[in-house]
C-alpha cells in the first residue's frame, strides 16, 4: 500500500508560540490512525494542516502526491479529496440535510442534481438518517447532526477522512451512534485520521496510535503495543489518567 | 385605624370596586365632555382645581380599585398592567387624558373642519386643513413637471414594473430566474427609454421635468437595485485577504460614510461636470443616481459586514473542507446566512435611502417633498406648507411601512431555526 499522506519535519507557529515541532508522519492508503493527547498538544492543528485549514511554516506536507505550500494551486481539489468532520458539526443551517449533502457534489464536482441526490441518499442511509433528509440541521439532535456531517463529507467520495474530536460536543448517549458509523466506515476500508479521546473506539479500529504532547509526537506505535506496553513515561501517565 | 379601613382589600371589594369605578368613570366623563362637547361639568370649582380635578379624581378612583388578588380577572389584569402603583396610575391617567385632549383638535384639523371641495385657496373657508391644495396639485405631486399628455408613459412604465414583479411572484421557480434577470438587466433600459423618449415616436422629455412621487420611486428603485450588490462586494472586499482590495474597500467606505449626502449630491451635480472633458455630458439625474447609490452602498457594506462577522468560523472551514473556492463558499454558504441575519439592518438602510431622496432638491430636482416645497411658494397657494408636508409624510410613511412589513415577512419566510 502506497503512502497517501506524508509529513516531513513539519513546524507551525501561532505568532511566537510553536504548536507543531518537527512532526514526521506517514499514512498508507486504507490505514486508520488515532491521535490522542492532552488538550493544547497540537493534535487538532496537525490534522487541520493536512487539508490546509491551517498553514504550516516549515517542512513538507504531501497529500496524495501533491505538496501543500503557499503557492499550491488547486488547493480546492485536494480538499475535495480529503473529507473532514468537525467537533461542532458545522452543518449549513440554512439548507436542509439533503441540500447540505448535495451542495458540494453539485457545485464542486459538477455532478448532475439527480445523481448528487442519489449519492446523498445512499450516504444518509449508510449513517441511518435517510428519514431526516428534508429537515433542517436545527431540528436534529447532536448525534444526528454529526452523522449528517459525516454523510456530507462522504458525498464528495473522499480518499481520506479526517475527524477532529467528532464526539466531544455530544451528549454521552449519542456518542455511540456516531462511533458506530465511524467503525462501519473504517471496516469499509477508508483511510482515516481520528483525533479522539474514545479509547474503546481506538482499540477497535486503529492500526496505529499516535500520542502527542506539547506539539511533538511522543509515541507512535501499533495499537495493541500502545495500550499494553507504552514506552514513554508521558504516555503511561496519560493512559493511566483516561483509562 | 381610619387609614387601615381605607386600604382596599379583597374582603371590602364590594364597597371599594363600585366606589373606585364611579370615581374613574366620572373623571373620564369630565375630560370627554370637556373636550368634545365643550361643556364643563365641574365648572363650579375654582379654576386651578377645576383643571386638575379629573386627574385627582381618577387617581383616587384607581387607588380604590387597586385590590390585590381580587379574583376578578379583568380587574387583576388592569391592576397588573396599568395600575400597579400610585406612580403608574398617575402616568396612565396623564397619558390617556393627553391623548383624549390631543385627538380632538387633530381630528378637527384633519377631517371635521377641513375643506375638500373647491379649486382655489379661496374655497378653504373652514378652520381645518385645506386639502383642496393637494387635490389641485395632485398631478404635479405625482409627475412633477412631466407634460400632462405624456404622463401615460410614466404610468405604463410603473404598471409594467408592478405587473412583472407580480407575475414573478407566481410563476414556477424555474422561470422565475429569467424574470428576475429580465427585471434587473432589461427592464431598467425599457423604463428609462419609456420615460425619456426621443425615439420610437416618443417625444423627448428631459430629466429636469421628471419629478413628484414618480421620481421618488425611480430614484429609490435604482439606488436600491445597485447599492445592494455594490455594498455586498465592498463588505467582502473589506474582509479580503488581499491587501490592495481590502484597503481600496476601506478607503471607499470611509470616504463615502464620512461625507454628508447633501454635499455628495452638490458635488455630483455642480462640481463633477467641471472635471469632465469638454463636450462630454452626463445627465444630471444619472449623476445624482450614481452619487446616491455609492453613498448608500457604503452604508450597506457595513451592514453586510456585520452579518459576515456574526457567522461562526466553522461555516467557512466546513465550506473550504468540501473543496469550495472563495466565490462558491461566499455565494452558497456565507452570504445566504449573513444576509438573512442582517435583514433588519438592510431594511433600515433602504428605508433611510427612500427618506433621503428629498435631498435632491439641492440640485434642483423635485421629487414629492420637493414639489410640495415648490407648490407652497406659489403666490396663489401661500401658507399651505402644513397640508403639503403632512401629505408627504403620510405618503412616505405608507411606502416605508410597506417595506418594513415586507422585510419582516422575508425574515419569517427564511427562518430555518425552529
Amino acid at each position: 500500500m502506497g503512502k497517501i499522506i506524508e509529513l516531513k519535519k513539519v513546524n507551525k507557529w501561532f505568532d511566537k508560540f510553536q504548536v507543531l515541532k518537527d512532526i514526521d508522519l506517514e499514512v498508507a492508503s486504507q490505514e486508520k490512525i488515532v491521535i490522542c493527547g492532552p488538550s493544547g498538544s497540537g493534535k487538532s492543528t496537525l490534522i487541520r494542516c493536512i487539508n490546509r485549514l491551517e498553514e504550516h511554516q516549515k517542512g513538507n506536507i504531501i497529500v496524495d502526491g501533491t505538496e501543500l505550500a503557499e503557492n499550491t494551486k488547486n488547493i480546492e481539489k485536494i480538499r475535495a479529496e480529503v473529507g473532514m468532520v468537525f467537533q461542532q458539526f458545522n452543518l449549513f443551517p440554512h439548507l436542509s440535510i439533503l441540500d447540505n449533502c448535495t451542495l458540494a457534489p453539485i457545485w464542486v464536482k459538477k455532478l448532475p442534481k439527480k445523481e448528487a441526490e442519489e449519492v446523498a441518499m445512499k450516504n444518509l442511509t449508510r449513517v441511518q438518517i435517510d428519514d431526516q433528509a428534508n429537515k433542517f440541521p436545527g431540528q436534529l439532535s447532536g448525534g444526528q447532526q454529526q452523522r449528517a456531517a459525516i454523510a456530507r463529507a462522504l458525498c464528495m467520495e473522499p480518499k481520506i477522512m479526517l475527524f477532529d474530536e467528532p464526539t466531544s460536543a455530544l451528549d454521552p448517549e449519542m456518542i455511540k451512534e456516531v462511533l458506530d458509523v465511524m467503525v462501519d466506515l473504517a471496516k469499509g476500508g477508508m483511510t482515516m485520521i481520528v483525533v479522539t479521546h474514545e479509547m474503546g473506539f481506538a482499540k477497535e479500529v486503529a492500526d496505529y496510535m499516535i500520542f502527542m504532547d506539547e506539539g511533538k509526537i511522543v509515541e507512535r506505535a501499533k495499537t495493541k503495543e500502545f495500550f499494553e506496553n507504552p514506552k514513554s513515561d508521558r504516555t503511561k501517565l496519560f493512559l493511566s489518567q483516561i483509562l | 385605624m381610619i387609614l387601615n379601613n381605607l386600604k382596599p382589600t379583597k374582603d371590602k371589594i364590594n364597597t371599594f370596586l363600585p366606589l373606585g369605578s364611579i370615581f374613574v368613570i366620572f373623571a373620564f366623563l369630565d375630560v370627554l365632555t370637556n373636550t368634545f362637547l365643550n361643556y364643563n361639568i365641574t365648572g363650579f370649582l375654582p379654576q386651578t382645581l377645576n383643571y386638575f380635578f379629573p386627574l385627582l379624581l381618577g387617581y383616587i378612583g384607581l387607588y380604590l380599585i387597586r385590590i390585590e388578588f381580587s379574583g376578578n380577572r379583568f380587574l387583576d389584569k388592569l391592576n397588573k398592567n396599568i395600575n400597579s402603583s400610585n406612580f403608574n396610575a398617575f402616568l396612565t391617567l396623564l397619558i390617556l387624558f393627553i391623548i383624549i385632549k390631543a385627538i380632538s383638535p387633530l381630528m378637527n384639523w384633519l377631517i371635521l373642519e377641513a375643506n375638500f371641495v373647491g379649486s382655489s385657496k379661496d374655497d378653504c373657508t373652514g378652520n381645518g386643513a385645506c386639502w383642496v391644495f393637494i387635490k389641485v396639485w395632485f398631478n404635479r405631486l405625482m409627475y412633477g413637471l412631466y407634460p400632462d399628455v405624456e404622463q401615460w408613459r410614466v404610468n405604463s412604465a410603473f404598471l409594467l414594473l408592478f405587473a412583472l414583479v407580480g407575475i414573478a411572484f407566481f410563476v414556477p421557480q424555474k422561470i422565475k430566474k429569467y424574470f428576475i434577470i429580465f427585471l434587473l438587466f432589461v427592464y431598467p433600459f425599457i423604463g428609462i427609454k419609456l420615460l425619456s423618449g426621443g425615439s420610437f415616436g416618443l417625444v423627448y422629455v428631459e430629466t429636469a421635468a421628471w419629478g413628484g412621487l414618480s421620481l421618488t420611486f425611480i430614484i429609490s428603485a435604482f439606488a436600491i437595485l445597485f447599492c445592494f450588490p455594490i455594498g455586498v462586494f465592498l463588505a467582502l472586499g473589506r474582509r479580503s485577504s488581499l491587501p490592495a482590495i481590502r484597503y481600496i474597500s476601506i478607503g471607499f467606505i470611509e470616504l463615502w460614510r464620512g461625507v454628508p449626502l447633501i454635499t455628495v449630491l452638490f458635488m455630483a451635480a455642480v462640481m463633477f461636470p467641471m472635471f469632465l472633458p469638454d463636450g462630454t455630458f452626463i445627465d444630471k439625474l444619472i449623476r445624482v443616481l450614481i452619487a446616491i447609490t455609492l453613498f448608500e452602498a457604503a452604508y450597506m457594506a457595513e451592514v453586510v459586514r456585520g452579518g459576515l462577522q456574526a457567522l461562526p468560523k466553522g461555516q467557512y472551514e466546513a465550506a473550504k473542507s468540501l473543496g469550495m473556492g472563495y466565490w462558491r463558499m461566499n455565494v452558497l454558504i456565507i452570504l445566504p446566512q449573513a444576509l438573512k441575519l442582517v435583514i433588519p439592518g438592510i431594511a433600515n438602510t433602504l428605508l433611510a435611502l427612500v427618506k433621503d431622496t428629498p435631498l435632491i432638491f439641492v440640485v434642483g430636482l423635485m421629487e414629492l417633498a420637493g414639489m410640495i416645497g415648490l407648490a407652497k411658494t406659489n403666490p396663489k397657494w401661500l401658507g399651505m406648507a402644513m397640508e403639503g408636508y403632512v401629505f408627504a409624510g403620510l405618503v412616505f410613511w405608507i411606502i416605508c411601512y410597506a417595506m418594513s412589513r415586507y422585510s419582516q415577512n422575508l425574515e419569517k419566510k427564511l427562518s430555518t431555526e425552529r
